[in-house]
């Protein structure tokens, strides 16, 4: 069970204040009229889903309910660092 | 005496608190510090169950948690029954009523042993999967005598008069363990200012030292551990956990303790205490001193009860001044066990013999057996055992000197105990628990914890460091290693003498050949509780199963409770000599957590019943429960259902319900509604973005009706919001959605348009929300406010700020009935005070309250959508026949647009959402009913869509329904089919879901 | 060949069971298939045997990167129903559930496939709407089903709390007298066995760990053991590695792989004699002919390949499970385990052609997948056999994903696990 820093509230919170919500750094498109059937559902529906680091979208649902990403390793469930969304992250794999 | 088997003296138990426990039926005696297997032997009891699968005798082997065979069902009553407790840690009490779990008609005299012996040979592992197969429809029948033969104890009947509690706990250093190894850790950190937890699973600290007679510090162990724990337990920052079972390791240093509060005092918990209480640990380091268990020698007939572990034997007599037999052998790879002869040898009782499978076993420990006049039969070994329900004799012969076959003649020797040794593996079992695999060790013949992520430490026998010292070194490094990563200065502490003996190399020997190949031998039992021997391991590799996990599943081996404590290691050595592998080459075997099993009862602790799921109440649920309200779960909410006056059906109350609120007035509590507040200048084109209509041009005052869609296009939820001002909007939200709308919101503000300024506020619980429908409705509101509320002065879809009942309010003029409606909201103190007002004034309207039913039944009667019961995630909202809530000409391609223009959302033929008027007006549709457009198709019968929604509408006179069909929408006055469950078959019309005043009249006035 | 029978192991008993042939062989790979089936689970066991049986494809490969049935296979609750609310789904699960009656008999190999029920219960009213829909697309479909009251419902499950003390009481359940519970190893083993004895070569221990790809074209993979192995056709058919393995083919999947969590208690006398499933109250159990409560636990909400899961997930089943059987709160948790499933966003799998030509995946089961095990063998074997996607197989393309025909059972069925 994780132990997880919020980056808004300062703090390591344990796991169940937190939601995770997927991948992230998925860009929803500019200008969906435009995008073709398979563009929209790549956007929707289709991930990485890496065994090793991820960069994924986490929530203070029961703290501060600000979300951020955090790059977690998905084999050791290491968390490598937590950054703000609109941040790029350090560790890459 | 009839503790035939107690010593005088000697063993931490005290004689002067003798305890009567009833085992079986018949009442014995034991001592305060006894445990319950320590007191069954003490008593001459050598039968203790029944094995699984052969039935056969089974005594105590172990004094801990590895314990394979006395797991015993406790409890005087039925409703304090507790299954499959482990005799070895079972603290005896007065009054303690246990009992064998095998055995029929009882365990003595068992007739299924008949059927081990004779249909043993027919058993091998897997034999169900290559029988039971014909004829096929037989299998349930030996399915039952299967079924009726498996499991140990048996659950109560009667609910669990005990109560459990939970403790977060936070520390710096959590040692688990409470032997040298953990003293050590525990007494260094503390010292060095850290906060420690230290949590052992025996009632007392000291693990091995408890049934040890070394001196410590130049003291007896004991006093030792005293001093220690004493220092340990004075010192505020050091939470001192006995009885306390450290039974999980997570991930990040998240760790389980559960700690055992009164089962050691009955089987029941003394009044106003709990039974057990369950640690959640947060720990920034852990030191794992979690010792090793002993591991016994495969040989034949090695089930006999009376074959035990030798150092189980030990402990029974330095610990427990008890001493399980009067003849004893030994059979040891090690020096080590030497001691057990020597502490038998030393209680007065007889050792026949020493029989060590090394062929020149030399060392203090060896001299001390031979100055004492024990026969030490060296590079031998026992190959067998007389005896059934207690042994009654030993083979012994010699053998080669890799222990892989008997090479001499085979001698007998009378013993009633056998005890072995075959080394020490260490308790890898919680470093596993977070994904680390243990690695083998040639050198101390075992697992040893293997690389981690997690911020671990380990100290002692679990390193394959077996003696005191060296416990105590380690112990003391890991404290001080603690201290150091947590950035504290180091500790003043000495590690205590102790006085070494040396022990020469022991003998890597798992499996004692026999005198017949081992698929002739008599059984050599690797996993006792589960059969599992020595022949089965080797057939399995034999036909195919490989792999060490293969062995395991296709025998069995470790899934019995004591989880493969005893077996394992000696089943892979077995599996690996077979298959001419190494151990290491065979694969490991991964530990998972209960490190021992725990009561489902603690792990929930309180979280169950009122207090499983929080409940929510509006501010008028008393006057509700007053009122005889029937209730309806809707998410947290417990919400009025229905009001059912005295001798009144349910379908009569609705009847009343919605005649009341179309002819004159009725009123419901619609608090429960999420509600959010919404600010900031963006507000509005936020709006925009999430619903699927327009928001662009609503004016300050007016209220909106909007989906809420996904990308995909789909309706999720839907609501009202009111325009509150310029930057400040009201959404409301279904009563089960609000928590996913509000961080909907916040993900598309903070992860895609974090440039709009714009803020949300849950507001649901801060107003209490009454809604007055009906076309009385206006004159009872007007009783209550100076107000202007005429048609003219608060046209529908208005909202307006007031005074109602004296109280700020906001009134909104919308309608989910099709009725003249007020929502009346007010902040939630008042809440109360207003319904009873409305109440009183209302009386003379015949005012009535209604509950979700009736709600139901008069919006579906104007075709209102409810999502999550006309909606399911499938359906957008031109499949709802709502195109007019989508505004396609919005410059901001709002979320869910793109989604539902992709090609299976657009076919013609999807479902749609029509009203359906069955041809028998009296015919109610049962909700979920299946439409087909031909009932005479055979099955599979091609369906078009189910009904969603469907009452008798008391207005109308007639049912109603609304549902779903294959191109509905261009279907209307055609007939669609409802095969039922009962074998009727509906028919109904397709007409449009407005059933009553479809150009809105009523509500318009 | 040796057949299976009490004979057989009354006559192996005579010979101390010395004489026992290979379940399967243990062979060195050929230079190329006809078609290899990258993953050992059931349903990659499911999908040679059918190939070779029942197609006449015997020239396949089976490459198991650890043991074969090490996966989802073992770690499963071994739940088998088919009373899904979809038609696409529940004409596949069906399909599956008639292979399941008569299997054993099929195989040789008793899967011990114990058809004792399963309880679906509904807690709210929406629950039962959502009941009474589900029942009744079943029985047009031609699966068992029935609605029950809470009467009916604590008649069949003595020791489930039906009463109005309960939090979340009970309302009702939809019954499948059909379905029931299965011994999983059993169903990896006796497949691999049945495809053994019909030729396909199992190849244990062996990672794939490239596609051979030319021209968009799969024409074989790379081992770690024995090298490039060529094949006409490829089935992936790996679980929870599935995206892992889409990477190196070059393309993403719409999967994501969770820790998936399951519990036993310790064995005990025979109380639970049905299959009980609780979505609202997020518990369900069974009992193993070994005794032991059989409890799943729900999905944890990240990404995990560690076979591992959180701790409070753990906790909120078990507090599920003595709210609904209060009796349990004295029975004792034995051990805890994980998997890793491939989720799907519908909750519906993927026996899909790909963006490779003759490279096929089947994958995306979820937490559902062990039920399905015959079914989607024999689907996927008769797609790979002809190179084309069998009807049933048909509206799970993974192209679903981008025309939007979802088989969204996430939504009214309320049917996980």
């Amino acid at each position: 069970m994780f132990l997880i820093y919020c980056p808004h509230c300062g703090e390591y919170r344990e796991e169940e204040e937190f939601q995770n919500r997927g991948q992230a750094h998925i860009a929803r498109p500019l200008d969906p009229d435009s995008c073709t059937d398979e563009e929209w559902g790549n956007y929707m529906f289709f991930r990485k889903n890496p065994k090793g680091l991820h960069h994924e979208l986490w929530v203070h649902a029961a703290g501060c309910r600000k979300f951020f990403n955090v790059t977690r390793n998905t084999a050791t469930y290491e968390i490598k660092e937590v950054y703000k969304i609109g941040e790029q992250p350090k560790v890459v794999a | 005496m009839s503790q035939k088997n107690r010593l005088q003296s000697g063993g931490r138990i005290d004689r002067s608190k003798p305890l009567t426990f009833t085992y079986n039926g018949k009442q014995l005696e034991g001592f305060a510090g006894d445990t319950l297997a320590s007191a069954l032997l003490a008593n001459g009891v050598d039968l203790v169950g029944r094995s699984f699968k052969y039935s056969r005798p089974r005594g105590i082997v172990a004094a801990g948690a590895e314990e394979p065979n006395a797991i015993m069902q406790l409890g005087a009553t039925e409703a304090t029954q507790v299954p499959n407790v482990r005799a070895t840690q079972q603290e005896l009490f007065s009054g303690l009523v246990a009992g064998s779990t095998n055995g029929w008609p009882n365990v003595e005299m068992d007739l299924m042993g008949l059927v081990g012996k004779i249909g043993g040979k027919m058993m091998p592992p897997g034999f169900y999967y290559k029988t039971f197969m014909y004829p096929q429809s037989m299998w349930e029948t030996y399915e039952k005598v299967i079924r009726q033969a498996a499991g140990l104890g048996r659950s109560p009947k009667e609910y669990d008069p005990d109560i459990y509690d939970k403790m977060n706990q936070h520390c710096d250093v959590m040692v688990v363990g409470a032997g040298p190894a953990g003293l050590m850790a525990a007494l260094t950190a503390a010292r060095g200012g850290a906060r420690v937890i230290i949590a052992d699973e025996q009632n007392e600290f000291g693990g091995s030292l408890l049934s040890s007679k070394e001196t410590v510090d130049g003291k007896a162990a004991a006093a030792w551990v005293a001093s220690v724990t004493k220092e340990l337990e004075a010192n505020e920052n050091v939470l001192v956990l006995p009885r306390s079972t450290v039974n999980g390791y997570h991930d990040h240093n998240f760790l389980t303790i559960h700690q055992r509060m009164t089962e050691h005092l009955a089987d029941r918990a003394p009044n106003g205490q709990v039974r057990a209480r369950y640690h959640r640990v947060r720990a920034k380091w852990v030191v794992l001193a979690t010792g090793a268990h002993e591991r016994p020698l495969v040989f034949a007939n090695n089930d006999v009860p009376g074959v035990m572990l030798a150092g189980a034997v030990s402990t029974y007599i330095n610990r427990y001044g008890v001493v399980p037999g009067n003849e004893l052998v030994l059979m040891t790879t090690n020096d080590n066990a030497y001691r057990t002869a020597l502490d038998w040898h030393d209680a007065g009782r007889k050792v026949q013999a020493i029989v060590d499978t090394r062929k020149n076993p030399t060392g203090p420990l060896v001299e001390a057996a031979r100055e004492r006049g024990i026969t030490v039969m060296a590079g031998s070994a026992v190959i067998d055992v007389q005896g059934s329900k207690r042994v009654s004799g030993v083979s012994v012969a010699s053998i080669s000197e890799d222990g892989s076959k008997v090479t001499g003649s085979v001698k007998k020797l009378s013993a009633d105990t056998v005890a072995s040794s075959g080394g020490w593996s260490p308790v890898v079992h919680l470093s596993c628990h977070t994904g680390s695999r243990p690695q083998w060790n040639d050198e101390i013949i075992g697992f040893v914890p293997g690389a981690t992520v997690q911020k671990q430490l380990t100290a002692g026998a679990i390193n394959g460091n077996f003696t005191t010292s060296g416990a105590l070194e380690q112990g003391k490094q890991a404290g001080a290693d603690a201290l150091e990563k947590l950035g504290l200065k180091a500790a003043d502490v000495a590690v205590p003498a102790t006085v070494e003996i040396k022990e020469s190399k022991p003998m890597a020997l798992f499996h004692i050949p026999h005198t017949k190949p081992t698929s002739q031998a008599p059984k050599q039992f690797v996993d006792y509780q589960n059969d599992v021997t020595a022949s089965g391991i080797e057939l399995a590799c034999r036909e195919g199963f490989e792999s060490i996990e293969h062995v395991k599943r296709y025998t069995a081996m470790g899934f019995g409770t004591d989880q493969g404590k005893l077996g394992n290691i000696n089943g892979m050595a077995i599996a690996a000599k077979f298959l001419n592998q190494s151990i290491p080459e065979t694969g490991t075997t991964i530990f998972r957590p209960n490190y021992t099993p725990i009561t489902f009862g603690a792990i929930a602790g309180r979280d169950c019943k009122e207090l499983f799921d929080p409940e929510r109440y509006t501010a008028m649920h008393k006057w509700h429960l007053e009122h005889g309200a029937k209730f309806e779960d809707v998410g947290q909410w417990k919400r009025p259902w229905y009001f059912p006056k005295a001798g009144e059906s349910m379908q009569e109350a609705l009847n009343r319900e919605c005649l009341a609120t179309r002819e004159s007035v009725g009123i419901l509590d619609a608090s429960t509604l999420g509600k959010i507040d919404i600010q900031g200048k963006d507000a509005r084109e936020f709006l925009g973005r999430v619903y699927s209509n327009a928001w662009a041009k609503l004016p300050v005052g007016k209220c909106r009706y909007g989906l809420m869609l996904k990308e995909d296009g789909m309706v999720f939820d839907d609501g009202v919001t009111s325009c509150l001002g310029e930057n400040h909007f009201l959404m409301t939200t279904t009563s089960g959605g609000a928590a996913t709308v509000l961080t909907w919101l916040e993900l598309y503000h903070q992860t895609e348009w974090p440039e709009l300024e714009v803020y949300f506020t849950s507001v649901t619980d801060h107003w209490s929300t009454m809604t007055i429908s009906g076309p009385n409705s206006r004159k009872l509101l007007e009783e209550l406010t100076d107000a202007d509320v005429s048609k003219e002065g608060f046209p529908y879809m208005d909202w307006k700020p007031m005074t109602v009942a004296g109280v700020p309010a906001r009134v909104f003029r919308i309608s989910f009935t099709g009725e003249l409606s007020f929502e009346i909201n007010v902040q939630a103190n008042y809440g109360l005070h207003v319904w009873e007002k409305l109440f009183e004034h209302g009386a003379k309207y015949d005012l009535t309250p209604y509950g979700t039913e009736t709600m139901h039944i008069l919006r579906a009667e104007k075709g209102f959508i409810i999502a999550g019961q006309d909606t399911d995630g499938s359906v957008h909202p031109y499949d709802l026949g709502m195109g007019w809530a989508v505004s396609m000409n919005k410059p901001f391609s709002f979320i869910g647009k793109r989604g539902m223009k992709r090609e299976d959302c657009v076919r013609s033929d999807r479902k749609q959402l029509v009203g359906l008027k069955t041809i028998d007006p009296n015919i109610v549709l049962p909700e979920g009913a299946q439409g087909v457009f031909d009932p005479t198709a055979p099955i599979p019968m091609p369906m078009v869509g189910h009904v969603t929604s469907s009452y008798w509408s008391a207005n109308l006179g007639r049912s109603i329904a609304m549902g779903f069909v294959k191109g509905g929408l261009d279907k209307m006055g055609e007939k669609v089919y409802y095969p039922l469950v009962d074998g009727r078959i509906v028919e109904a019309e397709i007409c449009s879901p407005i059933f009553l005043d479809p150009k809105g009249e009523r509500q318009n006035v | 060949m040796q057949q299976y029978s009490g004979f057989g192991l009354l006559k192996h008993s005579l010979s101390h069971h010395e004489n026992w042939q290979r379940v399967w062989r243990n062979p060195t790979p050929k230079k190329k298939y006809d078609v290899i089936i990258v993953g050992g689970g059931g349903h990659g066991l499911a999908t040679a045997y059918y190939l070779a049986k029942q197609f006449g494809v015997t020239n396949v490969a089976v490459i198991e990167k650890g043991y074969l049935g090490g996966g989802n296979t073992a770690r499963n609750t071994t739940i088998v129903r088919s009373n899904y609310l979809w038609d696409e789904a529940a004409h596949l699960y069906e399909h599956a559930m008639k292979l399941w009656e008569g299997l054993s008999q099929d195989l040789n190999y008793n899967v011990m496939f114990s058809q004792r029920g399963c309880l679906n219960l509904g807690h709210t009213l929406q629950d039962m709407r959502d009941i009474e829909r589900r029942v009744n697309a079943n029985r047009l479909n031609g699966i068992d089903g029935e609605v029950l009251d809470a009467k009916q419902v604590q008649e069949i499950v003595p020791a489930l709390d039906c009463s109005e003390n309960a939090r979340y009481p009970v309302i009702g359940a939809s019954w499948q007298p059909r379905a029931g519970i299965a011994r999983h190893d059993a169903v990896a083993w006796g497949f691999a066995r049945g495809a053994d004895m019909h030729g396909v070569d199992l190849i244990q221990q062996t990672e794939v760990v490239d596609f051979i790809i030319e021209d968009g074209t799969v024409v074989g993979v790379k081992t770690d053991r024995y090298g490039d192995i060529k094949a006409d056709r490829v089935g992936c058919v790996v679980a929870g590695h599935s995206g892992v393995m889409a990477a190196k083919a070059g393309f993403e999947l719409p999967l994501e792989s969770h820790p998936l969590q399951a519990l036993v208690s310790e064995p005990i006398k025979p109380i639970l004699d049905t299959v009980v499933m609780s979505n609202h109250v997020h518990g369900y159990a069974s009992q193993s002919d070994k005794g032991d409560l059989v409890i799943g636990a729900g999905i944890d909400s990240y990404l995990g390949y560690g076979q591992r899961g959180s701790y409070s997930t753990i906790e909120h089943t078990i507090q599920a499970i003595v709210e609904m059987f209060p009796i349990f709160s004295r029975v004792r948790m034995n051990r805890q385990w994980g998997g890793i499933v491939d989720t799907c966003p519908d909750a519906c799998p993927i026996i899909s052609e790909t963006p490779v030509k003759n490279l096929f995946f089947n994958c995306g089961w979820g937490t559902g997948g062990f039920k399905a095990t015959p079914g989607s063998g024999n689907v996927f074997a008769a797609s790979l056999a002809k190179g084309e996607m069998h009807e049933l197989a048909k509206p799970f393309s993974m192209f679903r994903f981008h025309n939007g025909a979802l088989i969204d059972e996430h939504g009214a069925a309320g049917v996980a696990h």
